[in-house]
């Protein structure tokens, strides 16, 4: 590790600290329904949209209801997703004719399993992508379809976060908010302005925004390259504050058209963290109590910082199998050390490592380095961090709500060591709502587990419909040894975490693979997402107790700890047995010299 | 349930015209109004053709020119509609292999730098590390016939720092120094 490496963390670390108060209480404002300084102009448009779905802006809703919402809106967007998709050879704004008979000869076909990977990715905030980019969909995929998804998934996190919040702040009220008024309000009043100035100053720096044909381009030594083109700029912004991931082109934020100098990395690495970071804020101001939200931003700091670290030493340390070889693993002045398969020059080792901490804390999932050629420790920590269910700041909304599902299992773990119901904000903590947790919890680590497992025995017949020319599912993988069974256990976690970053070595865009990552993804989205809205409703019925001599306190170090250490221990419990065969052990195999 | 279902589908659609139309269009109208160049893919152009873009990599294999890391984008490399990295893993048989391989046919038998034998994640990476294009100063020089020094001091001319003193790594752009060295060396 080098000063500089480190100073880029503290720096990065320090802007976001700079920028979680202002925006968390302007996101307060909004979703208690107070006038903000964009309210002038976007007022109108929120009043607008209400009008046009036939919403009452003054309605509440009770819990069931407001999933209901939620469930009809993923249904029809799942819905309209696929279709834009298979039907994109009859779509205008293809100039390349992706699905159509004069498309390239290399391009992808969208499959309905394809098609149906895609739906289920993008609806869930997940965008895991089984296809790359610039040779499967048209631009009017990736804006009518992608982008739209990146933004309402994302609102609709932040709208499930906000119910909970409510259910902790309100008392004996029978009802959690209204799921349209959050939805409208955290698209037009959080994700637009902040998209629009973010795609702006992306573009400013390099990142692309056109609808023309690919260019044709001949090389200095006379080659040809054909250079890929697009509306990438709105994308892009939308794909890292939404915390979607999905990338306009197959190497994500590593192309140089998304991510093109170390200033565009930093604040797309800004806009990852923004959201989820502010909302600890927002938390805090609207339970009406500020260090509330501090505490929780500590203990999601505390593992992103340690997860960091560990990345970037190991990636500096760089890969023993080549150091052998003579490629150099200290950093100099003149040259980034360390191991640099998968990594850009521009960023380095440092930028590199920090990068993939953040995306994989929060459910993000853009990169910009290849995971798959991770050092085995610098790739177990992406894996670890997913595994925690995406509480390490998380996704918009989904880190909140993830974060607060382990407060209520961490204040139940104290509760039992002392004898006491436990409460958390003055609500007592029941059967009923640690049901819920663990109901969230059970259910997203068996699907991890189970497709894993299914994927790593499952044989199928060479050139059937599941697997195609592959065969048994593990013929799908990039890398052999213990690597080739952390590209699917790294698979199965980023679906059901709904991060969307990948080991991309694994050929993913056959039958088995879309359909089991599809169910993975809507899994990991709506069995979270029920179980919570179920405690936000319970919650919301609740009184509210005085804190006495007796109650934990939830806002000093003590709880800060055990916050985290309830994240760890239960992310440790249940993938110890799963990452010891994949990293783990391939570790200790590099350090006896082991090529596979 | 069911009450739900109709405004579902409305608020699907408008919020679809809103970012899924709207919002891209504004913002390809505002770029392409006040920063065309970028939008457009900072494409650099030699003798009226588009000669490739200052932010994606080329393919070099002649000793007169410097050249880029390995690259894992299309079947060929730097294949600019076909980004991608290797993806092989640290314990790879196939990228240890690979690694000596070009070392050997590069003729190299002292310590590279990091960034000279590996493929970059998006396979399209514009730069190499300083050391590493310092490395390739003699082949380049001896090739066009002119100073090692002079060759030096392009190379020192075209590497950039760390952006702010701060952020990423100091790097040369191999596209940008190749064209200069075409400029300023041309027929030697």
């Amino acid at each position: 590790m080098t000063t500089n490496g480190i100073l880029q963390i503290i720096a990065y670390f320090g802007l976001l600290a700079a920028v979680t108060k202002p925006l968390g209480a302007y996101m307060a404002r909004v979703f208690m329904g107070e006038r903000t300084f964009l309210h002038p102009v976007l007022r109108p448009l929120e009043r607008l949209c209400y009008k046009l779905a036939g919403v009452r802006e003054d309605s509440e809703q009770r819990w069931t209801q407001y999933a209901a919402s939620l469930l009809s809106f993923s249904f029809f967007s799942f819905l309209f997703v696929y279709g834009i998709q298979r039907l994109q050879g009859w779509l205008p704004l293809n100039p390349m004719g992706f699905g159509t008979a004069h498309g390239p000869s290399n391009a992808t076909a969208i499959t309905p399993d394809l098609a149906f990977n895609t739906a289920a990715s993008f609806v869930t905030n997940t965008n895991w992508q089984s296809y790359a980019g610039e040779m499967t969909v048209s631009y009017f995929v990736q804006m009518a379809a992608l982008t739209v998804q990146n933004f309402v998934s994302a609102a609709a996190g932040v709208a499930v976060a906000v119910a909970l919040i409510r259910g902790f702040a309100r008392q004996e009220a029978n009802s959690v908010g209204n799921f349209w008024v959050d939805l409208v309000r955290a698209v037009t009043y959080v994700f637009l302005p902040l998209s629009l100035a973010g795609a702006l100053l992306l573009c400013s720096q390099g990142v692309i925004q056109n609808w023309s044909s690919y260019t044709q381009a001949v090389t200095l030594e006379g080659a040809a390259q054909v250079i890929a083109q697009g509306p990438v700029a709105s994308q892009e912004a939308i794909k890292l504050i939404g915390t979607n991931g999905g990338g306009f082109f197959n190497a994500n934020s590593a192309h140089p058209f998304e991510n093109p100098t170390p200033f565009t990395n930093l604040l797309q690495m800004l806009m990852i963290f923004l959201v989820p970071a502010s909302l600890t804020y927002t938390f805090g101001r609207m339970v009406g109590e500020q260090r509330q939200g501090w505490a929780i931003f500590s203990a999601m700091s505390l593992l992103f910082l340690l997860g960091a670290l560990i990345v970037y030493g190991a990636e500096q340390a760089g890969n023993p199998h080549l150091a052998r070889l003579g490629v150099e693993s200290s950093a100099t002045t003149l040259q980034p050390g360390g191991n640099m398969e998968g990594k850009e020059v521009r960023f380095g080792i440092a930028a590199t490592s920090l990068f993939a901490a953040v995306t994989t804390g929060a459910s993000c999932g853009a990169v910009n380095a290849m995971h798959d050629s991770f050092t085995a420790l610098g790739g177990l920590v992406p894996l670890f961090n997913m595994q925690t269910g995406e509480v390490i700041f998380g996704g918009t909304g989904a880190g909140l709500y993830g974060m607060l599902l382990f407060a209520i299992l961490a204040v139940f773990l104290a509760g039992l060591m002392v004898g006491r119901t436990p409460e958390y904000l003055g609500k007592k903590i029941e059967g009923k709502e640690v049901k819920m947790a663990m109901l969230a919890m059970l259910a997203t680590s068996a699907t991890i587990l189970l497709f894993t497992g299914a994927s790593a025995v499952i044989e199928f017949t060479k050139d059937a419909y599941w697997n195609g020319s592959f065969g048994s599912a593990i013929n799908n993988l990039n890398n052999g040894g213990p690597h080739g069974f952390s590209e699917i256990l790294y698979a199965y976690t980023s679906a059901t975490g709904n991060n969307g970053s990948a080991f991309a070595g694994l050929s993913a865009n056959t039958p088995w693979y879309n359909l089991t990552i599809g169910l993975a993804m809507m899994f990991g989205r709506f069995l979270i997402i029920i179980p919570i809205l179920a405690v936000a409703g319970s919650l919301a019925a609740k009184q509210k107790l005085a804190a006495t001599s007796g109650t934990l306190p939830t806002h000093g170090v003590l709880f800060v700890m055990l916050l985290a250490g309830t994240v760890v221990i239960v992310g440790a419990l249940t993938f110890f047995p799963a990452l010891s065969l994949g990293p783990i052990a391939e570790h200790l195999l590099i350090l006896q010299g082991r090529l596979f | 349930m069911w009450k739900q279902m109709i405004p579902g589908l409305r608020m699907m659609i408008l919020l679809t015209v809103l970012t899924g139309l709207v919002y891209p269009s504004l913002v390809t109208a505002i770029c392409q109004a006040v920063f065309p160049k970028q939008a457009n893919g900072s494409l650099l152009m030699r003798n009226g053709k588009v000669a490739g873009s200052a932010l994606l990599g080329q393919t070099f294999q002649s000793a007169r020119y410097f050249h880029s890391r390995p690259s894992a984008a299309g079947a060929g490399g730097y294949d600019a509609s076909s980004s991608s990295g290797s993806n092989l893993g640290p314990a790879s048989r196939k990228l240890a292999e690979r690694v000596q391989a070009d070392k050997q046919a590069a003729g190299l038998t002292n310590a590279v730098p990091s960034d000279m034998l590996t493929a970059s994640g998006s396979g399209l990476d514009p730069h190499v590390s300083p050391a590493n294009a310092r490395l390739q100063i003699a082949r380049v020089s001896s090739a066009r016939g002119v100073s090692e020094s002079g060759m030096r001091r392009l190379v020192d001319q075209f590497t950039q720092g760390r952006e702010f003193g701060l952020l990423g790594e100091p790097r040369v752009n191999v596209l940008l120094l190749n064209l200069a060295l075409d400029e300023q060396y041309p027929n030697q």
